[in-house]
């Protein structure tokens, strides 16, 4: 059992940095939801306060690792160019998938879209992480601000949700693949 | 102005909504820049090419850095200008909103590819 260099790095980009984002949308907007409703009679501790910004902070280096490593990492890979000749496309993703007519779509479609619809994501929720920590348990006062947060937080979810989708599609019919093998485990 | 929390006492200062209002309308420009700019990219050879910030990841690299710059200077401005106001919130998120929506819309290619 062994896996490339570059395996390693799309698995890290995607299960690691990218899943764990999506996981941790929905801890964020039911805490964002609950914590901060207006009128409400639960008290706030201030280590609770404390707890969530660390944790919006968190997605925010999640968000940005993914997109980064994605974006100056990975996707170069994906998109070398095979010199004239090459028969054997398997190592040119990008071109693998334009190849074929039916696989061209995961490229025209679902790597151009996930290539830009994933930076909204960082966007979204440093701005979220940002108002969190300027506001704090303060934000019960401003309704407006809350709903803006959990709705940012929102579309940053369904954005991760398309770009890991399309992610984990290409990675099916084109992986990104070579580099130096790492030996897992001996298989009998 | 809604009633205090629990835990607050009643004469806890409000923070001003203008310092909130600044990040989450820049928020809304930056995402939309992401989308204008790789349209541009997209459709003008010259553009395309001022954008390979890095050649390995093509103009993808010039649209990002160049979208999150503007956002980051959008946020600084606003943030200058709102910090100890307090601004018509409605108003801002309706155009933040407008903004991200826009950039959902116009990252899908069918659709980036009517222009």
């Amino acid at each position: 059992m062994e896996i490339t260099c570059r395996s390693l790095w799309t698995l890290l980009h995607g299960m690691g940095f990218g899943a764990l984002y999506l996981l941790a949308c929905s801890g964020a907007l039911v805490e964002l939801y609950r914590r901060y409703a207006p009128n409400t009679a639960t008290p706030l501790a201030p280590g609770d306060d404390r707890f969530l910004k660390i944790y919006l902070v968190a997605m925010s280096v999640l968000a940005w690792l993914t997109v980064l490593t994605g974006a100056y990492l990975i996707y170069p890979w994906y998109r070398a160019i095979a010199p004239a000749g090459t028969t054997d496309l398997s190592a040119f993703p990008q071109m693998l998938l334009k190849s074929n007519p039916a696989t061209s779509g995961w490229h025209s479609i679902g790597m151009e879209w996930k290539e830009h619809v994933a930076w909204l994501v960082p966007i979204s929720i440093t701005m979220a992480a940002a108002v969190v920590i300027r506001y704090g348990h303060d934000l019960r006062n401003h309704p407006q601000l809350r709903a803006a947060v959990l709705s940012f937080t929102l579309i940053s979810f369904f954005a991760a949700a398309i770009a890991g989708f399309f992610g984990a599609m290409l990675v099916k019919h084109a992986p990104v693949e070579g580099g130096r093998v790492f030996q897992l485990i001996h298989g009998e | 102005m809604n009633e205090q929390p629990a835990d607050c006492p009643a004469n806890a200062a409000v923070l001003p909504n203008g310092s909130g209002a600044a990040a989450i309308l820049a928020a809304g420009i930056g995402a939309f820049m992401v989308a204008l700019l790789a349209i541009l990219a997209d459709k003008f050879a010259f553009i395309k090419n001022l954008f390979v910030f890095y050649k390995p990841t093509g103009p993808l690299s010039g649209v990002t850095t160049a979208a999150i710059l503007i956002w980051l200077v959008a946020w600084f401005i606003l943030d200058l200008r709102w910090r100890r106001r307090t601004v018509a919130l409605r108003r801002v998120n309706t155009l933040a909103f407008v903004l991200l929506g826009l950039s959902l819309l116009l990252t899908f290619p069918p659709v980036a590819d009517l222009f």
